[in-house]
């Protein structure tokens, strides 16, 4: 569905991405996880336009979209969710969730996907008229899944949901992605609670340095030794 | 006669208050402190004027084709001025040098144009008729500027609080970035803020010419510095904020013309600014100077 040949991204005068490929198939849930700094978020805002491909391809479906401006990529089906939620502040829950729908290019009647997202998340439908800024950080987070969702994604991008969330929240988050997936949205989730996203994924990629340094099958990538070794802390892998 | 001047002071004041509208939305969602504005809402008035000349239309044609010419001359501003900096994500610093060159330009055109003429509305334009309330001498042509100015104000808000093109420009102020990712596309957005802005400002020069039965290529600059009192005073990127600071100088203005001298009034005005930035340096309905946007009523 994503497929990303030999990406290079220069940012800030920095080589933030030098020959990655990776490729994300219909229906997964496909997580890219790493230090910080390693390229992740790059990688996202490469694929949605935001920050321009130096050389390589990214095929959405097939067809190329490097060079294409952020909200036609969006429109198109391929919506981000950016890290630290993002919601426009000023607006209210409900209005951010039309926001996204309207700002998809969608248009008829919104009432059936509204009823989706609340049911996804029930804390959204009692503070529907609150000023978004003055949700938590998860409520926050969980109105910008939903608010992305509104735009009807065919893939769903998402940059560190877990990002300064209490776990027992992270857990809430990273349930209703499982269910979405089960639900038959394509997830591409970059995470530096790599064990988590290694649970969560059904194939993943490590990056480094703004290259591939592994990638398989998420349930592989858990048991090797030395992304534990990096990625989890050495007590977990003794344990 | 207090009640007479005072009465003059909300007209001139709420066509302050509308030139100012254009200035705090172009600043409140982009943060450009746009010098060209006055060149704009006298663009503005040059049209509506030329259109009255040419092609003798009543007044409410004029004031249409002052709006839709201050709105075309904005948006053309916008593409050579402004969307290439913002494409490199220039400071902002860069946008008001590059505000005051566009500025520049304008003024030079128009004064080419007229011959540094001083030009006026013929005295047909507008049907003499005043009536007398309480003692008060009223003008149809004053309540037609409140009654226009009030209009504008509440479709103002009703747009960006309301419609779905409002969301999309209070997001956009609120986040460029955040906006794109969800679809919405930013040159649509700023083509509607500038349109809107000029639009504004076109209509309120019509209305000075007007008023002050005079149309010439420097009429906006005085308006300009006092737009920055009225915006600073309101609070930057208020709305309301805008009006009412517009209307409080349009009357201290013409209550320092009529009492004290014409020559004190600026220097009134100006004097106003600095009390008020001492006291309250975010401005009357200002709530943080730092962080003013529209997205706030």
């Amino acid at each position: 569905m994503l497929t990303i040949e030999n990406l290079a991204v220069a940012y800030k005068g920095i080589m933030a991405l030098r020959g990655v490929s990776l490729s994300v198939a219909k229906g997964e849930i496909f997580t890219l996880i790493g230090p910080n700094g390693a390229g992740k978020s790059t990688m996202l805002n490469a694929a949605s336009g935001i920050v321009p491909a130096m050389s390589g391809r990214i095929l959405f479906d097939g067809e190329p979209i490097q060079g294409r401006a952020a909200h036609l990529i969006a429109r198109a089906g391929l919506i981000q969710v950016p890290e630290g939620r993002r919601v426009i502040s000023p607006l209210t829950v409900a209005e951010n969730l039309a926001l996204g729908r309207e700002a998809a290019g969608r248009r008829g009647s919104e009432a059936s996907d509204i009823d989706e997202v609340y049911e996804l998340f029930p804390i959204l439908a009692e503070r529907r008229n609150q000023l978004s800024g003055q949700l938590s950080g998860g409520q926050q987070q969980m109105l910008a899944i939903g608010r992305a969702l509104m735009g009807k994604p065919r893939i769903l991008l998402l940059d560190e949901p877990s990002l300064g969330l209490a776990p027992v929240i992270v857990r809430e988050v990273f349930d209703a992605l499982i269910r979405l997936n089960r639900g038959g949205l394509t997830i591409l989730l970059v995470e530096q609670n790599a064990k988590l996203a290694l649970q969560t994924a059904h194939n993943a990629a490590v990056i480094e340095q703004g290259r591939i340094v592994h990638q398989g099958a998420a349930s592989d990538l858990i048991d090797d030794p030395v992304v534990a070794d990096h990625y989890f802390g050495r007590a977990e892998v003794m344990a | 006669m207090l009640m007479q001047q005072l009465l003059n002071g909300v007209v001139v004041g709420s066509v302050y208050g509308l030139f100012a509208l254009g200035f705090t939305l172009i600043f409140g969602v982009n943060h450009i402190m746009n010098m060209a504005h006055g060149a704009v809402f006298m663009w503005g008035a040059f049209a509506g004027l030329y259109a009255v000349i040419l092609f003798d239309v009543p007044f409410p044609i004029a004031l249409l084709i002052g709006a839709v010419g201050g709105g075309m001359v904005s948006v053309v501003l916008d593409w050579v001025a402004f969307r290439p900096l913002r494409k490199r994500g220039a400071p902002e610093f860069s946008s008001i040098v590059s505000s005051i060159g566009a500025s520049l330009i304008m003024l030079s055109l128009a004064q080419q144009l007229t011959a540094t003429r001083v030009m006026r509305f013929p005295f047909d334009i507008f049907p003499i008729v005043v009536f007398n309330f309480m003692g008060l001498r009223i003008q149809l042509l004053q309540l037609i500027i409140v009654g226009i100015v009030f209009l504008m104000v509440i479709g103002l808000l009703y747009y960006l609080y309301r419609t779905k093109y409002g969301r999309h420009i209070r997001s956009v102020a609120f986040s460029e970035q955040t906006s794109k990712l969800l679809g919405i596309n930013p040159f649509a957005v700023n083509f509607q803020l500038f349109f809107l802005s000029g639009a504004l400002a076109g209509i309120a020069g019509v209305l000075i010419g007007i008023v002050f039965n005079s149309v010439h290529f420097m009429m906006g600059e005085p308006l300009l510095l006092r737009a920055f009192v009225v915006i600073i005073l309101g609070g930057l990127g208020s709305i309301p904020g805008a009006l009412i600071a517009g209307l409080l100088i349009g009357i201290i203005q013409t209550l320092t013309v009529a009492y004290i001298s014409a020559g004190m009034a600026d220097a009134l005005v100006f004097s106003l600014l600095f009390l008020v930035l001492l006291v309250r340096p975010t401005g009357l309905l200002g709530n943080s100077g730092a962080v003013a946007r529209v997205t706030r009523i």
